[in-house]
């Protein structure tokens, strides 16, 4: 308790410490939300809750990890990772997806679930369980009395790679055929088949994209703090969180909600401790749950 | 290549099996002239600890082909060779005991080698307890093993609350010869939440107790950890005298990617895991001056008959396995080696494969090593060896304390890199 009042002090002793949280809260907030909006797109379109969303981030990791090792410069593996990691995506939807996305909820979920272990086994078996990075020859710029902020440009990179990334995917879903299909098919797959639109097509364009979206935040991630086959789980479990919070479908909203989920979660880790940071990431899940019942409690809803 | 050689795993995996299951109809199985002695492990080649579990996979491999090529083992007037069975733990503390049953009970071992990581020997321990099995272990550290009256279990290492425990003696030291009280030193914590990192955590603080140290950030890291910019926030708003990490390899790493990053500025830093994290490699001279904890070095000097002197253990090891070039040993396969040794020695001077004459030569173990020297308590730790801290000075790991074994003088204070 002692700690936690120190900590909240700190706070109003330095003030200086509330925009460095907020910084490295946002940066890897822009992560997050890059994550979870590939989980919006699959959840939207096919209404596949995708518990290997996670593990793709990291697979988009060691493929950058793995590139840069053969000599390919650091930046360009996250263009490469988008592309292999389509490719990863379109053979998963193949072999595993298409099978279960008309079946129920429980179906996907058990399918995604095991798709996420085996995922994290075969990158042990290749890569082995330590930690790896990129280590990117940039400077780190710091601000502020005794450089109290640090920004290292590496991480300035990638939160901008990741906002090209973003607002890329939106100006195609919005401009593209293929979009169009895609934004269809999310509002009525029966429809959109009537009206010839090659659904199974589109699910298997959707799924690549979400890969490769994934594959490409991987990518970043890798460059700007560490990998491990195992750490899937924590982006699978943001994305989750951001998803259920922006609600489907409402792109703004998910990285609204991403920026947020980053720098709340740095702001518990401060003062809580970090030990707590995930933690705080499933309590806020809860509590927006609950507001949104709140909210549509007076609403008229049948289950499905 | 690295897919190449997971394939070939999988399969000798499955040749082994089948072997294994032929061997069991024949009476004895013979290896290299003699009769083979068959000893169970649990250990993790997949999952988190993989890495470890594999330096100690081969720290034990090595031993037993030293061994072997030595002649064997002599009991009474026969020759004997160790043959392992392994099973692959997952790092799950649940699987590790349903293995350690398996192996009891199906493959009918009578002796057991450890897991990695004091949480599988924590779930192992029971097992081997209930059966009255002996099993001397090279990786599970946490005192919390040798505090359950357990009677077959022999740990060859030192345990973890001594692992960080001298950093806090060094930083009295050095406020000492600064002029200032030892009470004064200022101390930030951050471990794991595994039974191992507590355990060095509660060494820490016990120490800074003794000088009347005061802690000023006390902070468990998550499992999955990959940022630890919160508490290097407070490290820098708060200006401790030591800064202590213990997160296995990936707290090794996210540390010092981030005390650099972050221009991290304290004037003692220790970790446990540097070397298995490979920090030097990875970060460069971010990582100068950084203290590590380890059981064993190859420089110290240490020597018995079968293996040489450290460093030449450390030669010949990295001569066996290719893995190694251009890496430092870690102590992790010096130790597994290690626990073979003892071993073989047990069983040397009880003169029987019985394995209650094995466990009391066990307890009356007292034994030179390369990787130091053994002896167990009561309880079934080693209590005879001394935790090592070194520095990274330029890239290399020297050692500066306890005194007695310091070939080098520690730099104090760090300037941050």
């Amino acid at each position: 308790m002692d700690q936690i009042l120190s900590n909240i002090g700190l706070l109003f002793e330095f003030p200086i410490v509330n925009l460095k949280i907020l910084i490295d809260g946002l940066m890897i907030g822009a992560l997050f939300a890059l994550a979870a909006y590939g989980l919006a797109l699959v959840w939207g379109v096919m209404n596949v809750k995708n518990l290997a969303q996670g593990d793709f981030v990291i697979c988009g990791g060691y493929v950058a990890w793995y590139l840069a090792g053969l000599g390919l410069p650091p930046l360009m593996g996250v263009p490469a990772a988008f592309i292999i990691m389509w490719g990863i995506g379109w053979v998963c939807y193949k072999v595993v997806i298409s099978r279960v996305i008309e079946r129920d909820l429980f179906t996907s979920l058990l399918a995604t679930f095991g798709l996420a272990i085996m995922i994290a086994q075969i990158l042990n078996l290749l890569f082995g369980s330590d930690t790896q990075s990129i280590k990117l020859e940039y400077a780190t710029l710091y601000f502020g009395e005794n450089d109290f902020i640090d920004v290292p440009i590496a991480k300035l990179i990638g939160v901008c790679m990741a906002a090209v990334l973003a607002i890329g995917v939106i100006i195609f879903m919005k401009r593209s055929r293929m979009g169009q299909a895609i934004r269809a098919t999310a509002q009525d797959a029966r429809a959109a088949r009537v009206l010839g639109i090659d659904t199974e097509k589109v699910y298997a364009f959707t799924f690549s994209l979400n890969s490769a979206i994934c594959g490409a935040a991987g990518a970043i991630i890798v460059m700007v703090w560490l990998i491990q086959p195992f750490y899937g789980i924590t982006y699978a479990i943001r994305s989750f969180v951001i998803v259920t919070a922006a609600g489907l479908g409402n792109l703004p909203g998910v990285i609204a909600a991403g920026l947020g989920i980053g720098a709340l979660e740095q702001y518990g880790a401060h003062i809580f401790g970090i030990g707590y940071q995930q933690a705080i990431a499933v309590l806020l899940l809860l509590l927006v749950l609950v507001i949104r019942l709140i909210q549509q409690r007076r609403k008229r809803q049948s289950l499905q | 290549m690295k897919i190449l050689s997971a394939i070939t795993a999988c399969l000798s995996g499955s040749v082994l099996l089948f072997s294994g299951a032929a061997f069991s109809a024949d009476e004895a199985k013979q290896i290299n002239g003699c009769e083979a002695l068959t000893l169970g492990a649990a250990i993790s080649l997949t999952g988190k600890y993989a890495t470890n579990g594999i330096h100690a996979k081969n720290g034990y491999e090595f031993a037993i082909s030293k061994i072997s090529e030595a002649g064997g083992i002599n009991i009474g007037d026969k020759c004997y060779n160790f043959d392992v069975i392994y099973y692959d733990d997952e790092s799950k503390g649940d699987r590790g005991a349903t293995l350690a049953e398996r192996l009891i009970n199906q493959d009918k071992v009578q002796y057991m080698l450890g897991p990695y990581s004091s949480g599988l020997t924590k779930a192992i321990a029971p097992v081997t307890e209930k059966y009255q099995i002996p099993m001397v272990e090279a990786e599970g550290a946490s005192r919390s093993l040798f505090n359950k009256g357990y009677k077959y279990l022999f740990a060859v290492l030192s345990t973890s609350e001594q692992y960080l425990a001298s950093a806090v003696a060094l930083a009295a030291e050095k406020a000492e010869e600064a002029g200032k009280d030892a009470s004064s030193v200022k101390i930030a914590v951050a471990v794991e939440n595994d039974p191992f990192s507590l355990d060095i955590r509660a060494g820490v603080l016990e120490d800074a107790k003794k000088f009347g140290m005061k802690a000023v950030i006390d902070e468990k890291l998550p499992r999955d950890l990959s940022d630890m910019s919160a508490i290097l926030t407070k490290v820098k708003l708060l200006k401790p005298d030591l800064l202590i990490v213990s997160g296995h390899s990936k707290g090794a790493a996210t540390a010092v990617r981030q005390i650099g990053e972050m221009k991290i500025n304290v004037p003692m830093i220790a970790l446990t895991h540097c070397e298995a994290a490979d920090v030097t490699g990875k970060f460069g001279d971010t990582a100068n001056d950084i203290l590590c904890s380890t059981q064993w070095a190859e420089s110290l000097s240490y020597e018995d008959a079968l293996f040489g002197t450290a460093s030449n253990y450390e030669q010949e090891f990295k001569a066996t396995f290719s893995d190694y070039d251009g890496k430092k040993v870690p102590y992790q396969s010096a130790q597994a080696t290690a626990a073979v040794y003892v071993f073989k020695d047990a069983f040397e001077r009880a003169g029987t494969t019985d394995k209650e004459a094995v466990r009391e030569a066990l307890t009356a173990t007292d034994l030179q090593t390369f990787y130091g020297p053994i002896k167990f308590s009561e309880a079934g730790n080693n209590i005879a060896k001394p935790m090592v801290l070194r520095q990274i000075q330029d890239g290399e790991y020297n050692v500066v304390a306890p005194s007695a074994f310091a070939s080098h003088k520690v730099n104090w204070p760090r300037e941050a890199q």
